[in-house]
């Protein structure tokens, strides 16, 4: 339970990581917080040549609003960061309201957002999270090439596989502007507290004049490969009134669309079971949450 | 890759008000740099991949797994752990409320218990028992059950907000 030995390398800035990176490709490992990287390190799961430590670039560790309107998240913002940040949940409060979901507090202290994301475990609050956001995430490579910006729903690729290449980094997540008057809800289900979820949703969807749901999404995580939307389940809501019959028939057909795994935490059907009661419920307290409607918010 | 392998990296932190100068391999961890080669027992290795919360110390005040985190990272930081508690002979008031209510049996996570719940009471010195579950929700004990440590945590959250 020691990691193989490694080369350490701690550079300053963005550029000398991407150089690193471009020497080393897939013989390196980034470290910002490690609390993924270090048990795969201890357990060699994976035994880098090279480890580029991102700690002391501070151009990544930068978070706060951004000119849009929007909340930007550096590479190495730390998870407590954003959770003792009154003004990450006065402009993000779905995200806001995840974090302390995540892990336990020993682990937010280090553990950095962009960090989950890149591991991409199936089970990790931020996956969901970023596709009910309609998150964008800006990816660098050396060699001079502009910025690219991978969006959410792109960005998972498999268990534990992302969009971001082996010579590429992971430079900040940005969130977009909160919708005014939009509602939100986020469900997990864990068999202990700071536990990964046997399955989550983070929901949010806005109100049209006519009374119906819009911009409807469901972020699923736990209950597949890889984060994702609940397409169908979306629909259902997209359109119609807001209300308990909707969020049963969204309920249903999310677990209609879902493809869990079975493991040894819990069985697929278990999985989809969970899925559908955590959807009906989420969009349930999005309904109430800002007001709701009166009467219905119940 | 075996010359870089073999580089030295030269480490200077203060550890619990002490500074400490080594020279460690990369691919030490904070927790057995603090355990064997500053000889500071106290901090318990259990896991090691950062689940069993026994071996957590500060590091600039901030909780955290030191099995997961290598001792390079910590130049030119500040640590305390389990044995910078108490005051010479005098316990800790948390230290003292572990005792009085019986809260370890074999004590191998006592020390992740301590430096957890004392970050804890500095952020949140009045908590209720569910606030308490949670803090302490990321250690491991196998032996007592947890009700004696939850009853231990509140009392030294009182005597505490007392002065001690």
């Amino acid at each position: 339970m020691k990691p193989a030995p490694f080369a350490y390398r701690d550079p300053d800035t963005v550029d000398e990581v991407l150089a690193l990176l471009a020497e080393h490709g897939d013989d390196a490992k980034l470290l910002a917080g490690g609390q993924s990287l270090g048990p795969m390190l201890n357990m060699r799961v994976v035994s880098p040549a090279v480890v580029v430590d991102l700690n002391r670039v501070k151009a990544l560790a930068g978070r706060g609003g951004s000119a849009s309107g929007g909340f930007v998240i550096g590479a190495l913002v730390r998870q407590a960061d954003l959770e003792d940040d009154p003004a990450f949940a006065a402009a993000q409060p779905l995200a806001a309201a995840a974090l302390p979901f995540i892990a336990h507090r020993p682990i937010r202290n280090r553990g950095t957002v962009a960090g989950s994301l890149v591991h991409a475990d199936p089970a990790a609050e931020w996956g969901g999270v970023v596709l009910a956001l309609d998150a964008r995430i800006e990816v660098r490579q050396a060699g001079g090439a502009s910025p690219r910006t991978v969006a959410a729903e792109d960005f998972f690729t498999g268990i534990l596989e992302t969009a971001v290449e082996p010579d590429e980094l992971l430079a900040e997540i940005r969130l977009p502007p909160w919708p005014e008057d939009a509602r939100w809800g986020f469900r997990e289900f864990a068999r202990r507290r700071g536990d990964f979820a046997l399955a989550g949703v983070a929901c949010r969807f806005e109100v049209d004049g006519a009374g119906g749901g819009r911009s409807v999404r469901i972020g699923l995580f736990g209950v597949g490969d890889t984060a994702v939307r609940a397409r169908r389940a979306e629909a259902v809501l997209e359109g119609e009134t807001p209300g308990p019959e909707v969020f049963a028939a969204a309920a249903a057909a999310v677990q209609d669309e879902v493809e869990p795994l079975d493991d040894g935490h819990a069985s697929a059907g278990y999985r989809r079971h969970l899925a559908g009661v955590l959807v009906e419920d989420a969009l349930a307290d999005a309904w109430a949450r800002n007001g709701g409607d009166e009467g219905e918010a119940a | 890759m075996s010359d870089a392998v073999s580089e030295l990296r030269d480490v200077e932190v203060t550890v619990n008000g002490t500074v400490r100068r080594e020279r460690v391999e990369p691919r030490l961890t904070l927790a057995d740099f603090l355990r064997h080669t500053l000889g500071l027992t106290g901090t318990h290795v259990g896991c090691e991949h950062g689940v069993c919360g026994c071996c957590t110390v500060r590091l600039d005040g901030a909780a955290v797994r030191s099995c997961i985190l290598f001792a390079v990272q910590a130049h030119g930081r500040r640590i305390e752990t389990v044995e910078g508690l108490a005051d010479g002979e005098s316990l800790h008031p948390l230290q003292e409320a572990f005792s009085d209510h019986g809260a370890l049996q074999c004590g191998f996570c006592t020390p992740g218990f301590l430096m957890t719940a004392i970050e804890f009471l500095d952020r949140y010195p009045d908590p209720d028992e569910e606030a308490v579950r949670d803090a302490l929700s990321g250690s491991l004990c196998r032996c007592t059950g947890y009700q004696s440590i939850v009853a231990a945590v509140l009392d030294a959250a009182r005597r505490l907000r007392q002065g001690g």
